[in-house]
């Protein structure tokens, strides 16, 4: 196989602030990878900074240089030395993903650095100097895969001509190898700290002239690297947004409404002042709105602050707070009426809005050998983060310092600029490692949050730390769903019509709320000719956002379970079904390297069955059931191994995975990303759920809250294809055919058709 | 108050209340952040530390109740900057994602070894049951207690 994924289309799920940050992205690779900006700065010591610039502050920087050869001074991403030390920056924020050592890794390739040479850095926060930097959509890797080989390359090219320099000798005749430059007609080597002065004095070379490593010859890329920060996490040392502490600082509770989105009327605040530890309490206002999703909005939901000595001295003051709420503004949503709703609009698809269609859907099923169909319906979920969501902030009057976890630091600064009308440089935010992501932290509320507390309570610095409670009740969820489906299989058994009717929650009556959309081109509509696509929507102010591959998360579900629904109608084999779905190998989007390539599914079909022994005699009560998923330009197919016993209780014996993403930068952290999607997929899948009755969220931690534990979590076998596509990231896209694969073998083994997530309400446990 | 945390004796101020979770006393008042807060009631075991070599939720533990006990956080369990055995084997199986549960992870499976050097599956299981992962690493923790387990058999089981 080969291809280059040339082409960039957002992916349709995602939130448009996410689509113009994709799209600024790709614009900034596209404009690095004709000119790569490097930049030579001595450093202490005499070494060489070879300092590569993506961001468009670079690029005006370097055109200042090149007229009036001004100084141009970057933020580096590679470093050497002359100690032999090579620093290499990581620019992303590390939530989990494993970005902070896949990112270097590569760097390191081109460079042929000795990664025990490597000492991996979180780079500074600035838009100016690296463009966007944001951890979503599974982007880190295809985003900044040219630029940093680029980068990588460019730091070896140098280091070449200063050796070629010192032995004079032509760089043709030199080889690099571990951070080190050889002449092996003279058996000569000069270490990369070595060349570093030398380096410095070379001219940079364009980033177009370098060469790239071809794949096979690789030393780094595709093997398995532990993670940078494994050591400190090991042995307990400060990382996540929980550890930071600054000297004078304050700890705090923020008490919201629980109706989401009410407003304080007031509160026992003089009680409450007289609580041990606690320095001070007060109202804080609200400021536009915090339930929307919007990553860069300055908006802060109403709510107590208390400001304390101790985390524990303002938890426990929290409890005591006795707030009189004005709920005029607040949700009032319930999810039972919702249920209603939708079974009431799931009856009439005539007035649903038409999203999409194709050729005639109702000749399809005029001339069908039987049709089917079938409703699936999803509750919400939250993300549970296991770190709490919190941010510390010091509003200093003139200047705001943040210290945050959060997966979209720029938007930070920008939501901070605009909630203190302060410049944007006057907002310094420092990346902390988050407690996981999971989309949880591409909003900000908890830093404008902060910073809006930081100055109530005069300019201090102040921790605000959610209590698990907190971060349960107040979360971008996962949209609740429903999926009626109708397809029509002909007369052969081929699936000849699909008509999905979608019924979502939309905040303002016309669009779908954030993560809540369908794309009309999603599959199997984008391959059945005569397809209908509907959509009708509920009024809900329950705030939702994107959650770990947002909609595949559920529409895979839906659609892969749908689909073995139908292959069971026809009499058909599910694996001969579905690869009969996919029909001839193409991109279902001509033109659109990003689109769904039905030979890549194929073929992650065809190896994962054969990995799972498809087709064996397995015991009574005991299947295999199969899903195939494509998301984050991603292909995935998985195959569960299931028991059920005659009380639903399940038994999953094992779960294999096969995924085509291109070439594999870290094989360790690929492999973790895709069985821990797999494992959160199975455990939301079993028993995890949001309600929500006038508008109060009914779970608060995890006893009520159900995450799947390690004597529940199968072995995930996992396999990939290494294609010669451009490589596309794995953070997301492994979780969503877990939940159908799981659902597909309970079927098979006791012929019951899950139709809900989770699957503890029709009465399965694990 | 004194609290005697990986070797060393602390007097803790008398402002601290005395009903304060083990949990914030490490976190805010010695400085001791490696202990993590993930639920507060006993559920996720994010905050796992040793009681005289006994794995224990530091948020369902007061610090009146821990006085006075040997106290073993994630920052003590290396010795002069030498890894233990469980340590080395989280970092060559590379089990964390984000990291967060791993410090109550490591205290766990430490304290498991410590009674059980060479736990069958079915022994992780129940034991690490308490312990909350997140993103999912379970795989990744059976593989790495198995690994440490081989390494303390290597070593001779001395101590």
């Amino acid at each position: 196989m080969s291809g280059r994924d040339t082409g960039f289309t957002p992916d349709p799920y995602v939130p448009e602030f996410m689509q113009k940050i994709q799209a600024e992205a790709r614009a900034e690779a596209a404009a690095l990878s004709r000119r790569t900006f490097i930049k030579l700065t001595g450093v202490a010591g005499g070494g060489l900074v070879l300092a590569l610039s993506m961001g468009p502050g670079a690029r005006r920087a370097l055109a200042q240089t090149r007229a009036a050869a001004t100084v141009f001074t970057a933020n580096p991403y590679v470093q050497v030395k002359s100690d032999g030390a090579i620093v290499l920056y990581a620019k992303n924020p590390e939530v989990g993903q494993g970005v902070k050592t896949a990112l270097p890794m590569i760097l390191a390739e081109e460079l042929d650095a000795d990664w025990n040479d490597v000492e991996v850095v979180q780079s500074e926060i600035n838009a100016e100097l690296y463009g966007p930097q944001f951890a979503g959509g599974s982007t880190s890797i295809p985003l900044n895969w040219d630029p940093l080989r680029k980068a990588g390359a460019t730091a070896r090219a140098m280091l070449v001509s200063a050796a070629a320099k010192t032995w004079g000798v032509p760089e043709s005749e030199l080889t690099t190898e571990n951070s080190h430059v050889m002449h092996r007609a003279s058996k000569r080597s000069l270490s990369y700290g070595e060349l570093a002065a030398t380096a410095a004095t070379l001219p940079v070379p364009s980033a177009d002239s370098v060469q790239l490593k071809p794949r096979s010859a690789y030393r780094l890329l595709g093997k398995r690297i532990t993670g940078v920060d494994n050591q400190k996490i090991v042995t307990g040392q400060p990382l996540f947004g929980i550890d930071q502490k600054v000297p004078g600082m304050v700890y705090a509770s923020f008490t919201k409404s629980p109706a989401i989105g009410g407003r304080v009327k007031s509160a026992n605040l003089d009680h409450i002042k007289t609580l041990p530890g606690v320095k001070d309490a007060f109202v804080v206002d609200a400021i536009s709105d915090g339930v929307a999703f919007n990553p860069a909005g300055a908006a802060v939901m109403s709510g107590v602050a208390i400001i304390a000595n101790t985390t524990w001295a303002a938890f426990q003051a929290k409890k005591q707070l006795q707030i009189d709420w004005d709920d005029s503004k607040a949700s009032a949503d319930s999810w039972t009426g919702a249920v209603a709703e939708a079974k009431a609009l799931a009856k009439k698809p005539a007035d649903a809005q038409v999203l999409g269609k194709g050729g005639d859907f109702d000749k399809a099923v005029a001339g069908a050998g039987k049709t089917v169909e079938g409703m699936y319906t999803v509750h919400y979920v939250s993300h549970a983060d296991l770190e709490p969501q919190n941010c510390t902030a010091w509003h200093k009057g003139d200047m705001v310092e943040i210290w945050a976890p959060t997966q979209t630091p720029q938007s930070a600064v920008d939501a901070v600029a605009a909630l203190t009308g302060l410049p944007k440089d006057k907002v310094l935010l420092h990346q902390l490692r988050g407690g996981g992501g999971f989309g949880r932290r591409l909003a900000n509320d908890s830093v404008c949050e902060v910073v809006a507390i930081s100055k109530q309570a005069g300019g201090v610095p102040v921790k605000v730390q959610w209590m698990r409670e907190d971060d349960m009740a107040f979360d971008y969820y996962r949209p609740g769903g429903f999926h009626s489906f109708k397809a029509a299989v002909d007369k052969s058994g081929k699936l000849a019509g699909w008509q999905q009717h979608f019924i979502t929650f939309s905040r303002d009556g016309k669009q779908p709320a954030t993560a809540a959309n369908l794309s009309p081109g999603e599959f199997p509509a984008s391959v059945v000719a005569d397809n209908r696509m509907l959509q009708s929507l509920i009024a809900s102010q329950i705030p939702t956002g994107p959650w770990r591959a947002p909609g595949s998360n559920t529409i895979a579900f839906a659609v892969q379970s749908f689909l073995h629904e139908c292959s069971v109608a026809a009499g058909r084999d599910h694996r001969e079904f579905l690869l009969e779905v996919m029909g001839e190998p193409r991109n279902v989007v001509p033109g659109n390297a990003r689109s769904l390539h039905t030979g890549r599914a194929a073929d992650v079909i065809k190896l994962v069955t054969e990995k799972a022994g498809w087709g064996k005699e397995m015991p009574k009560g005991r299947a295999l059931g199969l899903a195939f998923h494509y998301s984050h330009a991603g292909h995935f197919a998985e195959v569960a191994d299931v028991s059920v016993d005659a009380n639903r209780k399940i038994t999953v014996h094992k779960i294999y995975m096969a995924a085509d993403i291109g070439p594999i930068v870290n094989l360790s952290g690929a492999e973790n990303q895709c069985q821990g999607a797999i494992t959160d997929g199975l455990s939301t899948a079993m028993g995890l759920k949001i309600t929500f009755e006038k508008g109060r969220v009914e779970q608060s931690n995890f006893d009520k809250y159900p995450i799947v534990r390690i004597d529940k979590a199968p072995e995930v076998e996992v396999h990939f294809i290494q294609s010669d596509y451009s490589p596309t990231g794995c953070g997301e896209p492994a979780l969503p055919p877990a939940a159908p694969a799981i659902a597909n073998a309970i079927y098979t083994a006791m012929g019951h058709r899950l139709r809900t997530l989770p699957f503890r309400d029709e009465g399965f446990s694990i | 108050m004194r609290l005697n945390v990986n070797g060393q004796s602390h007097d803790i101020p008398d402002d601290v209340d005395p009903k304060t979770p083990l949990l914030w006393v490490l976190r805010d008042t010695l400085g001791l952040v490696g202990t993590k807060y993930g639920c507060g009631i006993g559920q996720c075991s994010a905050c796992m530390v040793h009681l005289n070599g006994a794995p224990v939720q530091s948020c369902q533990l007061t610090l009146e109740s821990a006085a006075d006990q040997r106290i073993t956080t994630i920052e003590g369990l290396a010795v002069n900057g030498a890894l233990t055995a469980v340590q080395q084997a989280w970092i060559e199986e590379d089990v964390p994602q984000c990291g967060y549960c791993q410090a109550g992870q490591i205290m766990h499976a430490s304290a498991l070894l410590a009674r059980t050097p060479n736990p069958t599956d079915a022994q992780i299981n129940t034991e690490m049951a308490a312990n909350i992962c997140r993103c999912g690493t379970y795989n990744r923790i059976r593989k790495a207690i198995h690994n440490a387990a081989a390494k303390l058999a290597k070593a001779g089981g001395a101590s």
